[in-house]
C-alpha cells in the first residue's frame, strides 16, 4: 500500500557506505527520542483551512489535507516512494558531500545540522527506478535541506542523473522543490550549477531523451531558472508556489500588493509556463501514461530505422 | 570637490584638488609652481596605484556600480567600427534593459548583446536600471540564433544588478527565459565571448553568461546574490554587506581562483570611468585575441570545450574512491 511507503526508505543504495547507514536509522526513528509524546507528532494543523488533521490520516492521504486538498511538502524519500514501483529504486552517488570551498562562516555547521535533521547528505536523492514498469533516471530534491538550495553537490548529482539518462537511454524525471535557489554559502560555484545542469540538458535534448520536470512547493530562484523550467513536459502539484523572484522581493520592488493566486501552479498554468497541474494522488498514474505514450514513439523510431 | 568620487578615493581627490588650486593660483599670480605641481601629480599617481592595488571586494563593487562607468552602448560605440541595433523578441515587446545588434570590429563581423544601464535617473528609469524582463532574454536568444545561422561570433556584455523581480516578469516566465538561454547557448556553434563589464548580478547575468570565454573587467563583480541581500538573509542586517562581499568571493581575482572565469581585462588607472577610450581599447584587444583563438576550433570542438568548461564547475567531496582502494 502507498500509505506504508511514507517515512520508510524501500530502496537500496548502490555505493558502499563508509559508516552505518545514517539515513535509514534516522528516518525510521523520525527524530529525537522523547519527542514521541508531543502532540505535534500526532496532529498537524493545515495552514490553508486550519483543520486539525491526525498525522496518520494525513500520511494515508499522501500528505494532502483531506479537508481542503492542500498539498503538504514531501521529503525526497517520500517522493520516491510515491512515484517508484515498490523495491525498484537504486540510489546513485549517495556518497557525495559538500565541502566549504569559500571558507564561508558557519557553512560546515549548517550542513551538519541539516544532515542530522534530514538523514540526507545533501538536498537531493538521485538514482534509477521504475514507474509503472518504465525505467527512468530520477532525481528528487528535498526542500528541508537548506531550503532545497542548489550547491555543487546538488548540481553534480543532477548532472550525473542527466548523464545516466543519456548513457542508458532513459527518460529523465526531476522533482524540483527548493525555495532557496542557488545556495549562497558556495557563492558563484552554486550559481554555476544552474549553467551546468542546463548545458547538460542540452545534451539530453540532442540525444533525443524525454525530460519531465515536476515542480512542487516551493520552486524558486536558481532552481526554477534552470533545470526545473526546461522539461519537455512541465507538471506542477496543485497550489505549489513557483516563481523566479520571491514574493517579498517583488512586493518591495513594485511597492504594490501582489495579485491573488500569484506564483501558484495554477497561475503558471494560466500564463502558459507549465503543461499540467496534477494532484499528488494522480501523479504516478499520469507519469505512467506519459511514459507509455513516449515509449510507443521510441518503438516507432526503432521500426523506421 | 567632484560629487562622484568613492569613499576610499578621498585622499586622492584631495590631492587633485590641491593641484587644481595651485594651477589657478599660478595663473592668477603668475608664479611658476610647475615643479610643485609635478611633484604632487607624481604623488597622486603613486597614491592611486597604492589604493587600487589593495581594494577590498566591497570597494571593487562600488567601482562596478559607479554611475559614470561605461555602459554596453558606450563600449559598443568605441569598440565597433560599425554597429546596428536590432530590436524586439518577436513575441511581446522590446526590452530596453537588454540590447543587441550586429556590428563590425575591424574585419570581424559580430553580434553583440548586453545589459544596458542608464547614467542619469531619467535614463535609468527608461533602461529599468539594467534589469531585464523575459522579453530581453528572448531577444538576446533570437539574436544569438541569428548569429549562429550567419556565422558571426557573439559578444555578451554583462552589467546588471539582476533580472527584474516584477509581476509581468513572472507572468511571462522570467525563470524559463533565463533557463532556456543557458541551455540554448550550449548549442550555438559560433564563438561566444562573455564579458562582465560592471555588475554580474546572479541569474540575471547568467542568462546571457554561457560562453567559451568568460572574462571580467578588473573592477567588476559576479555574485550568486547581492551582498546586501546575503547580509540581510544570513545576518539579518544589510549593513553587514561589506562582510558578505568578502565572504561570497565575487571579485575577478577570486573567481579566477575558483576557475569560474577565464581571464581579467585590465582597466585604466582609477577604473574604466576615468578613461573610456583606453578601457574600450583594452576590451577590444582582448575580444579580438579571444575570437581569433576560438575561430581555429571546429564547431564540434568549440561545443565540446564549452560543455566541459561548465561541466567541471563545482567542488565536492566524494568518498567512494577512498573506500574502493581500501577493499
Amino acid at each position: 500500500m502507498l500509505k506504508d511507503f511514507f517515512g520508510k526508505s524501500k530502496y537500496v543504495t548502490v555505493e558502499r557506505k563508509s559508516r552505518p547507514s545514517r539515513r535509514s536509522s534516522e528516518v525510521e526513528g523520525s527524530g529525537k527520542e522523547g519527542r514521541k509524546e508531543m502532540p505535534d507528532d500526532l496532529w498537524t494543523k493545515c495552514k490553508e483551512c486550519k483543520e486539525i488533521i491526525f498525522n496518520k490520516k494525513l500520511a494515508e492521504n499522501l500528505k494532502v489535507c483531506p479537508s481542503c486538498g492542500k498539498h503538504f511538502r514531501l521529503t525526497a524519500t517520500e517522493r520516491i516512494s510515491l512515484l517508484i514501483d515498490e523495491g525498484k529504486f537504486e540510489e546513485y552517488d549517495a556518497n557525495l558531500e559538500a565541502i566549504n570551498p569559500l571558507d564561508f562562516p558557519n557553512y560546515e555547521e549548517k550542513v551538519e545540522k541539516y544532515q542530522r535533521k534530514t538523514g540526507l547528505k545533501d538536498a537531493v536523492i538521485t538514482g534509477i527506478g521504475d514507474i509503472n514498469g518504465h525505467t527512468v533516471s530520477l532525481a528528487a530534491l528535498d526542500s528541508r535541506f537548506l531550503m532545497g538550495s542548489m550547491n555543487s553537490v546538488v548540481g553534480e548529482k543532477l548532472t550525473r542523473a542527466i548523464e545516466r539518462a543519456i548513457d542508458q537511454e532513459l527518460p529523465l524525471i526531476i522533482v524540483a522543490g527548493g525555495g532557496g535557489g542557488a545556495r549562497m554559502y558556495e557563492g558563484m560555484l552554486s550559481l554555476m550549477q544552474m549553467a551546468k545542469t542546463s548545458v547538460a540538458l542540452k545534451q539530453l535534448e540532442q540525444a533525443g531523451q524525454l525530460f519531465i520536470s515536476i515542480l512542487t512547493d516551493p520552486t524558486y530562484g536558481g532552481i526554477s531558472a534552470s533545470f526545473a523550467s526546461l522539461g519537455d513536459i512541465n507538471i506542477a502539484e496543485p497550489g505549489a508556489k513557483i516563481g523566479f523572484a520571491g514574493p517579498r522581493v517583488i512586493k518591495q520592488t513594485i511597492n504594490k500588493d501582489l495579485p491573488a493566486g500569484f506564483q501558484t501552479a495554477e497561475f503558471l498554468l494560466k500564463y502558459g509556463m507549465i503543461d499540467k497541474v496534477v494532484k499528488r494522488s494522480e501523479l504516478k498514474h499520469t507519469l505512467g501514461k506519459i511514459l507509455d505514450i513516449h515509449q510507443m514513439g521510441s518503438m516507432r523510431g526503432e521500426r523506421d530505422a | 570637490m567632484p560629487s562622484n568620487y568613492l569613499d576610499f578615493e578621498k585622499p586622492l581627490v584631495e590631492l587633485e584638488e590641491k593641484v587644481n588650486e595651485l594651477k589657478s593660483f599660478m595663473e592668477e599670480k603668475e608664479i611658476d609652481l610647475t615643479e610643485e605641481i609635478e611633484r604632487l601629480n607624481k604623488r597622486a599617481k603613486v597614491l592611486q596605484e597604492e589604493i587600487f592595488s589593495n581594494l577590498e571586494p566591497w570597494q571593487i563593487l562600488q567601482i562596478a556600480r559607479h554611475p559614470e562607468r561605461p555602459t554596453t552602448l558606450d563600449y559598443i560605440e568605441l569598440v565597433c567600427d560599425e554597429f546596428i541595433e536590432l530590436h524586439g523578441d518577436r513575441q511581446f515587446s522590446d526590452d530596453k534593459a537588454l540590447i543587441g545588434g550586429i556590428g563590425r570590429i575591424g574585419d570581424v563581423p559580430v553580434t553583440i548583446i548586453g545589459h544596458q544601464k542608464g547614467k542619469t535617473t531619467k535614463d535609468n528609469i527608461e533602461r529599468n536600471f539594467g534589469m531585464a524582463h523575459p522579453e530581453g532574454y528572448r531577444k538576446a536568444l533570437r539574436l544569438m540564433k541569428q548569429a549562429d545561422k550567419f556565422n558571426r561570433p557573439i559578444i555578451a556584455l554583462i552589467n546588471t544588478p539582476g533580472a527584474y523581480p516584477g509581476v509581468g516578469a513572472e507572468e511571462r516566465g522570467q525563470a524559463e527565459a533565463i533557463a532556456r538561454n543557458m541551455m540554448e547557448m550550449a548549442g550555438i556553434k559560433v564563438p561566444i565571448i562573455v564579458v562582465i563589464i560592471g555588475e554580474g548580478g546572479s541569474g540575471g547575468a547568467l542568462g546571457i553568461g554561457v560562453g567559451d570565454r568568460v572574462l571580467m573587467l578588473e573592477y567588476t563583480y559576479y555574485s550568486v546574490c547581492s551582498p546586501e541581500a546575503c547580509a540581510a538573509i544570513l545576518w539579518k542586517d544589510a549593513k553587514e554587506a561589506e562582510t558578505a562581499a568578502k565572504a561570497l568571493k565575487i571579485t575577478a581575482k577570486d573567481l579566477m581562483e575558483l576557475e569560474i572565469v577565464d581571464g581579467i581585462v585590465s582597466e585604466p588607472p582609477g577604473g574604466a570611468h576615468k578613461d573610456y577610450q583606453l578601457s574600450a581599447q583594452l576590451l577590444r584587444d582582448e575580444i579580438l585575441k579571444e575570437i581569433n583563438k576560438l575561430n581555429e576550433l571546429s564547431p564540434e570542438e568549440l561545443l565540446k570545450q564549452r560543455y566541459n568548461k561548465f561541466r567541471k564547475m563545482g567542488q565536492i567531496k566524494e568518498e567512494s574512491e577512498k573506500i574502493l582502494s581500501e577493499l
